[in-house]
């Protein structure tokens, strides 16, 4: 069965790998792809002469999956989730990368000390700390939400909500708003009742809700007035503003911060060279740099101090746009990867189902 | 021909039969040679994928290929006995070995499918899994207590059969239990077959609304003159080649809250301006975007038969007495049944698979079963259970086909 798929792909796919100095990247897209793309392929194509051809997905692990199954292996690094990660790693998809190829910080920290916890593990390296916020239109709402609560207050804030369409986050901020602390949330979904409590409070706004899926959506919802206010990925609302001028508000009350890591795909074609261009991406300096062009937090403690200005305006600093800049870290929740490892297909089904009834 | 006259003879000799046959024969070699190359493509990139794939409903290997001694000792277990040592052991060897080809996730991913929560058990259990001392059943129980479950073995026997019936239970929103017998799943997870009606529903909707916009635009094409029938044509055709994602964002554009068409309302009074209609994002988002879009199927094999109408017939009956009604109800409109026939099945065959259109413009009641589909092929990669919902489409097309042709005939349908 599986050389049937591997036959027929390999007839039907015209395989192609990249040529020698060559690598392909593939990584979220739109302006997160953009901050790599200055902060991290152009100056290692400056450095080596090595070229990084850069493609687009919507994550997940189901392209790495076909290709290493199929055994034509067209991607070299990919940037995906924490909880991708784990997974692809535990299930043979990706390769195993050894931390010692990774460069001191800066300031001389051995990497394995200066990566923030969680952020080597055997099959990925992390390179930024992004979150899910929600956020608003503050020429439409001049008096707005401040906390979570009013996200799920239709009658104090009336108007559609933009949600992104799965379970992941939702649950989360829905125990959230009812008033459970940040440390029992994932406890509290281990249950049947706090689940019930979970998808009870979704069930107050769940008419109102507009699903997203890919990262540009909501911003776009948000400038169509299609919403009054939206969850979203913090840079990307962040770029809605900088780089658009659009009149957005960030609230970062209960933001669910998670990892972007670089992984490789098991039998990459240029797996030596993908490793190096690892290694230099997830260097102090370029973490540093990235954030310059987005408000997603590097992976680096020694990256911090290096982080300055938006790269097209010099008064618009950085640091407290981050996910992890103190004032917005006070009730940040940490996404539990395993506790969505264990439970996601589960979550998934009864949150499909539940949309549907 | 009598016995008594012998075969017919052709000239050299041979009897006309074989002849006869030779003839054929060479003519079929050629026909049959000249569409090998398609049939090969075909089958390569068509048929071995699919069948590959649909394969994959009812046979997993996972948890047999990776756990092969336990998946002996499961298949002689009752699933009402408590676990014997002898399995515990088996366990203990299987998981230090998947622990060391790094397969473990691949069973843990399996087994979870099954029952939630025990990914985490099979990851942390295989990595202490080689330093274990017999008794195994002590030691396993001592590193997660949840092996000490009746649960968690059941579900690893359901997982270990290789040819199983479980994928397209669940694609009905059955469970397949240990002991072989199938229950309903519990209500907050049945989902499919709501969503098969769902689908039916939409196509069969889609395919009336095409059905009555398509039949007077074919009727008018086929009635005035060439000049102006290739001109209308075009306004057909040119949405046809238009990519279907733009068309399917312009009408979101077109219909959504700040959209042109509630700007219109607004301004003729019809809704009020902060109370404006939801046009999209649900199911009438769905079944305006999806008719338009499949209307072209409808309009063109109606109009390759309306083409061929006499105008002469209606002419005829109204001369005998018909009034327009009846001319057309009994002369007309039975001579364009073939068109009907063959753009309806067309458009509900495109409309049951359909995928785009409600995943951009259909919110949560506008989805259909193509879209979970996906959701299990690049989300949850449950392969298995996307193959088999596949496979459940695919038998039900192929029953309303059967349907089609035994009260229709297919033979009754033309498509030009």
């Amino acid at each position: 069965m599986k050389k049937l798929l591997i036959l027929t792909t390999a007839l039907t796919g015209f395989g192609f790998s990249a040529n020698a100095g060559e690598i392909v990247a593939v990584s979220w897209g739109g302006a997160y792809t953009k901050s790599q793309v200055e902060a991290y392929h152009k100056p290692w194509t400056a450095a080596t002469g090595n070229t990084v051809i850069s493609e687009d997905y919507n994550g997940g692990l189901a392209e790495v999956k076909a290709q290493v199954e199929a055994g034509n292996v067209t991607w070299d690094i990919v940037d995906v989730e924490l909880s991708d990660a784990v997974r692809g790693c535990d299930e043979g998809l990706l390769e195993v990368i050894d931390p010692s190829i990774l460069p001191a910080g800066a300031d001389g920290t051995p990497a394995v000390d200066d990566f923030i916890p969680g952020a080597i593990s055997e099959c990925a390296v992390a390179n930024i700390v992004w979150s899910t916020i929600f956020a608003y239109d503050s020429e439409k709402m001049p008096n707005g939400p401040t906390k979570l609560a009013d996200f799920f207050d239709t009658s104090k804030f009336p108007g559609k909500r933009g949600m992104r369409k799965g379970p992941k986050a939702n649950l989360e901020m829905a125990l959230a708003a009812d008033g459970v602390p940040a440390g029992e949330i994932y406890d509290m979904l281990g249950t049947p009742e706090g689940l019930d409590r979970a998808f009870a409070k979704l069930d107050t706004i769940k008419d109102d809700v507009i699903w997203w899926e890919a990262g540009a959506q909501p911003p776009q919802l948000l400038a169509d007035g299609e919403v009054a206010m939206t969850t979203a990925y913090n840079g990307r609302i962040f770029n809605a503003v900088a780089a658009e001028g659009k009149p957005f508000e960030i609230v970062w009350d209960g933001q669910i911060f998670d990892l972007d890591l670089w992984v490789i795909p098991k039998g990459a074609p240029n797996k030596d060279l993908a490793l190096e261009f690892l290694a230099f991406s997830t260097a102090t300096e370029q973490l540093a740099a990235q954030a310059s062009y987005i408000s997603y937090g590097p992976a680096r403690k020694s990256s911090a101090p290096l982080v300055g200005a938006y790269h097209t305006d010099a008064d618009l600093m950085m640091g407290p746009q981050m996910p992890t800049a103190p004032e917005n870290f006070a009730t940040a929740l940490q996404n539990d990867f395993e506790f969505w490892a264990d439970n996601q297909d589960e979550l998934n089904e009864r949150f499909n189902a539940w949309l549907i009834n | 021909m009598t016995d008594a006259a012998g075969p017919l003879i052709a000239v050299d000799g041979t009897p006309l039969k074989k002849k006869l046959r030779q003839a054929l024969f060479k003519s079929r070699r050629r026909a049959f040679l000249l569409v090998a190359p398609l049939l090969a493509f075909i089958i390569i990139s068509f048929v071995i994928p699919i069948l590959a794939l649909l394969g994959q409903s009812v046979k997993d290997d996972t948890f047999s290929s990776i756990m092969p001694t336990l998946t002996v000792e499961l298949s002689q277990w009752d699933a009402v006995s408590e676990p014997s040592e002898a399995m515990f052991a088996a366990l203990v060897t299987d998981l230090a070995q998947a622990r060391k080809d790094k397969t473990i996730g691949r069973v843990a991913t399996r087994v979870n499918r099954e029952l939630s929560g025990t990914r985490s058990l099979f990851t942390s259990s295989a990595r202490k899994a080689a330093k274990l001392e017999p008794p195994y059943r002590e030691a396993l129980i001592d590193v997660k207590s949840k092996w000490g479950n009746m649960e968690t073995w059941k579900a690893m026997k359901v997982a270990s059969r290789t040819y199983t019936p479980g994928y397209i239970a669940a694609a009905l929103d059955y469970q397949l239990n240990a002991d072989g017998s199938f229950t309903a799943r519990d209500e907050q997870r049945q989902i499919h077959v709501k969503l098969f009606l769902r689908t039916l529903e939409i196509s069969f909707i889609v395919t009336i609304a095409c059905l009555i916009i398509g039949y007077p635009v074919a009727y008018l094409l086929s009635t005035v003159s060439t000049r102006t029938s290739n001109m209308l044509l075009i306004l057909v055709l040119l949405p046809f080649w238009t990519s279907l994602l733009v068309r399917t964002t312009s009408w979101i554009a077109m219909l959504q809250a700040q959209g042109v068409m509630n700007d219109l309302f607004v301004v003729f009074g019809l809704a009020a301006d902060d109370d404006r209609f939801s046009l999209i994002y649900n199911k009438t988002g769905t079944l305006i975007a999806m008719t338009h879009i499949l209307l072209p199927f409808m309009i063109l094999p109606l109009y390759s038969v309306m083409k061929t109408i006499p105008p002469s017939y209606v002419r005829a009956a109204k001369s005998m007495g018909a009034t327009n009604w009846t001319a057309f109800w009994r002369i007309y409109f039975p001579q364009s049944v073939p068109g009907i026939g063959a753009g309806a099945l067309l458009v509900f065959i495109i409309a049951i698979g359909y995928y785009i259109t409600p995943a951009l413009v259909g919110g949560q009641d506008g989805q259909m079963i193509s879209n979970i589909i996906d959701f299990h092929m690049r989300k949850s990669l449950n392969w298995n259970l996307a193959a088999a919902l596949g496979l459940v489409l695919l038998v039900f097309v192929l029953f309303l086909f059967w349907l089609y042709d035994r009260f229709v005939g297919i033979d009754n349908m033309k498509l030009g």
